[in-house]
C-alpha cells in the first residue's frame, strides 16, 4: 500500500491512467476537466509518453482511433460538449472494436450550458452516443479513489471485450481533493494485441482495422457477433454498491456526486427510524439490473436521484418493469441538490410529515 | 469531535482554498475522513472564493456544505450570502479588520479577530488566513498541534519550502489571539 495523499479527482485520473500503463494522451481543454490534460502535460514527456493537445475534440478522438488501431492504451478527456463533437468518432472506434478511455467530466447542458457539475449525459453515455448499434463500457465513480480504481478496470475490460470504455464523472469528482492510495505503476503491454494494426515485419499477413462494410450481411454478422459480447459482459461485469439496502421500504438510486447527496440524506433519516437505502451503480452499462431487481421484492417504492432532469430512472423503469413504483427527484443546470431535499423526498414517500 | 463542516469564503487571492487545503491535509495526518471542494470557474476571478471541508471518522456523503458548523468569512459579500446558513450553536470567524459590519444572529458563536491587521503588523503580509486557520483550530480542536503543522508541510509545496516558517508564525499569532 502506498502513502495515501490528498488528490484532485482530475489529477487523480490521470495519475491513475499512468499508473494503469496508458503512454498516450490526446485532448483539447474544457473545464471543468482541464486539470486532466494540464497534469498529464507535465508528467507525460518525463516518462517517455504522447501528449497531444489537438485543434479541436473532434480531432482528439480520431487520433485516439489511430493509437488505440495502433494497439496501444490510449485515452482522452474532456466534458460534456466535447463529447457530443467525439460522438462520430467513438461510433467509428466502437465499429472497429477499437478498445481506449474517454472520461466526461460532466458539466451542465444543453449547448454550451455551464460550467457546473451536472450528470445529464446519462443518455448519451449509455444509450445515444452516436450513429449505429454499439454500447461502451460505463463506469461512475462517486469517490476519487473509487475513480482511480476505476480507470485500470476500464482499460483492462476495454482491452478483454476490443470496445471504447467511458468514466463518467462530473465537475464536483474532478474538483473536489479526497485522500486516495495510488495502485503500483504497471508497465505499459502494447504486445498482446494480435489483432493490432502496428506493422507486420514481413513476418505475418497485415491486420486490418476499420468500420466500413460495404455488404449488409457481413455487417450485420458483424453486429450480431458484438452484442453476442455486450450479453456476456451484461452477465459478468454488472458493479454496484448496496447502502442499508437489504431491510429498506425505500430505495433510492443514485449514481456518482448525487450518490453521496443521497448518502446524506439516508444517514439522516434512518436515524428517524425510516427504513432506506441505497442501490448505486458503479457501471451504467451495464446497468446493474440484478441489485436493483434484487430490492424491487422487498421495497415499496424507489426513487432515482439524478443531476439531471430524469434519465437514468427510465433504466430503472424498465428493470423493475412496474413491480414498484419507480419516482424521481433532481436538479439540473449545474444546481446540486442539496441532502434536505433529498431527505423530503424521503419523508414524503415515508408518509408524509414526521 | 465526529463530524465537522467549514466553510472558507472570501475574495480569490486570500488564500481560501489554501487554508481548506492545509486542514484537509491536517485531517488526514490524524486519520480522519475528509473532502475538500472548492467553488471554480468564473466566479473565483475577482469574485468570491469558497471552499468546503469536511471532517469525519465516517464516509463523508456529501462534499458540499450547505449548512457549516463553522463558516469563516474574510470578505463582507461572502458573511451576507452566508452567515444564515450556519447551524444554530455553530462558529462564524470573521475578519473584522475587513468586515465592519456585525453578524445579525445570537444562536451562533462569533468571533471577530483582526486577522488582516494582525498579520500585518507581524510582517505576515497575506498571511491572514493562517491567522484565521489558527483561531479555527484553537476554537474547534479538530487535530493535534502536531498534525495541523504536519498539515502545513504538506501543503507548502517544496519550491516554497521558505514560507513554511511565517505561515507557522501566523498561525500561532492566530492561536494566541
Amino acid at each position: 500500500m502506498g502513502e495515501k495523499v490528498l488528490m484532485k479527482g482530475n489529477e487523480a485520473i490521470a495519475e491513475a491512467a499512468i499508473a494503469a500503463g496508458c503512454r498516450h494522451f490526446f485532448g483539447y481543454p474544457i473545464t471543468p476537466q482541464t486539470e486532466v490534460a494540464a497534469y498529464m502535460s507535465k508528467r507525460m514527456p518525463k516518462i517517455d509518453g504522447v501528449y497531444l493537445q489537438a485543434e479541436s475534440e473532434v480531432a482528439s478522438i480520431n487520433m485516439v482511433l489511430g493509437a488505440g488501431a495502433a494497439g496501444v492504451r490510449v485515452m482522452t478527456s474532456t466534458s460534456s460538449p466535447g463529447v457530443s463533437l467525439m460522438a462520430e468518432g467513438i461510433s467509428y472506434i466502437a465499429g472497429s472494436d477499437v478498445p481506449c478511455l474517454i472520461v466526461n467530466v460532466q458539466r451542465g447542458g444543453p449547448g454550451l450550458g455551464g460550467i457546473q457539475p451536472s450528470q445529464a449525459d446519462y443518455h448519451q453515455a449509455t444509450k445515444s452516443t452516436a450513429h449505429g448499434d454499439f454500447h461502451m463500457l460505463v463506469f461512475a465513480p462517486s469517490t476519487v479513489q473509487e475513480t482511480v480504481d476505476m480507470i485500470s478496470t476500464a482499460f483492462d475490460l476495454g482491452d478483454m471485450y476490443r470496445m471504447p470504455a467511458m468514466v463518467l464523472s462530473d465537475g464536483m469528482l474532478g474538483q473536489m481533493m479526497e485522500p486516495v492510495v495510488l495502485p503500483e505503476p504497471k508497465d505499459p503491454d502494447n504486445d498482446s494485441k494480435e489483432w493490432a494494426a502496428c506493422g507486420h515485419r514481413n513476418e505475418r499477413k497485415h491486420n486490418v482495422v476499420n468500420s466500413l462494410y460495404i455488404n449488409p450481411q457481413e455487417l450485420e454478422d458483424l453486429v450480431i457477433a458484438r452484442y453476442e459480447r455486450y450479453a456476456e459482459i451484461k452477465e459478468k461485469h454488472q458493479m454496484a454498491e448496496e447502502y442499508l439496502a437489504d431491510d429498506a421500504d425505500i430505495i433510492i438510486v443514485a449514481y456518482g456526486s448525487s450518490s453521496r447527496v443521497a448518502r446524506s440524506a439516508i444517514d439522516k433519516a434512518r436515524k428517524e427510524g425510516i427504513k432506506v437505502g441505497l442501490v448505486r451503480p458503479i457501471t451504467l452499462w451495464p446497468f446493474p439490473e440484478k441489485a436493483i431487481l434484487k430490492h424491487a421484492e422487498h421495497a415499496k417504492v424507489m426513487l432515482s436521484v439524478e443531476m439531471s432532469m430524469g434519465q437514468m430512472v427510465d433504466d430503472i423503469r424498465l428493470v423493475v418493469n412496474g413491480k414498484v413504483p419507480v419516482e424521481f427527484y433532481g436538479r439540473t443546470g449545474g444546481m446540486i441538490p442539496t441532502p434536505k431535499e433529498v431527505y423530503d423526498q424521503i419523508v414524503r414517500l415515508n408518509g408524509g410529515e414526521q | 469531535m465526529s463530524d465537522l463542516n467549514v466553510l472558507f469564503t472570501g475574495f480569490g487571492g486570500q488564500g481560501i482554498l489554501f487554508t481548506g487545503k492545509v486542514m484537509a491535509y491536517a485531517a488526514l495526518m490524524e486519520g480522519k475522513e475528509l473532502s475538500w471542494l472548492p467553488s471554480y470557474g468564473p466566479e473565483m476571478r475577482g469574485g468570491t472564493a469558497s471552499c468546503s471541508v469536511c471532517i469525519s471518522d465516517n464516509t463523508i456523503g456529501s462534499p458540499l456544505v450547505v449548512n457549516p458548523d463553522v463558516l469563516v468569512a474574510m470578505n463582507l459579500p461572502s458573511l451576507e450570502k452566508f452567515q444564515n446558513d450556519v447551524v444554530p450553536g455553530g462558529i462564524i470567524i470573521v475578519d473584522s479588520s475587513i468586515v465592519k459590519q456585525k453578524v445579525g444572529r445570537d444562536d451562533v458563536k462569533v468571533v471577530y479577530i483582526e486577522a488582516s491587521r494582525i498579520a500585518e503588523e507581524n510582517g505576515l503580509k497575506g498571511a491572514a488566513n493562517m491567522v484565521i486557520l489558527g483561531r479555527l483550530f484553537k476554537e474547534t480542536g479538530f487535530c493535534s498541534a502536531e498534525n495541523l503543522d504536519k498539515g502545513l508541510q504538506k501543503s507548502v509545496p517544496a519550491k516554497k519550502a521558505n514560507l513554511l516558517d511565517s505561515n507557522r508564525k501566523a498561525i500561532a499569532l492566530g492561536i494566541d489571539s
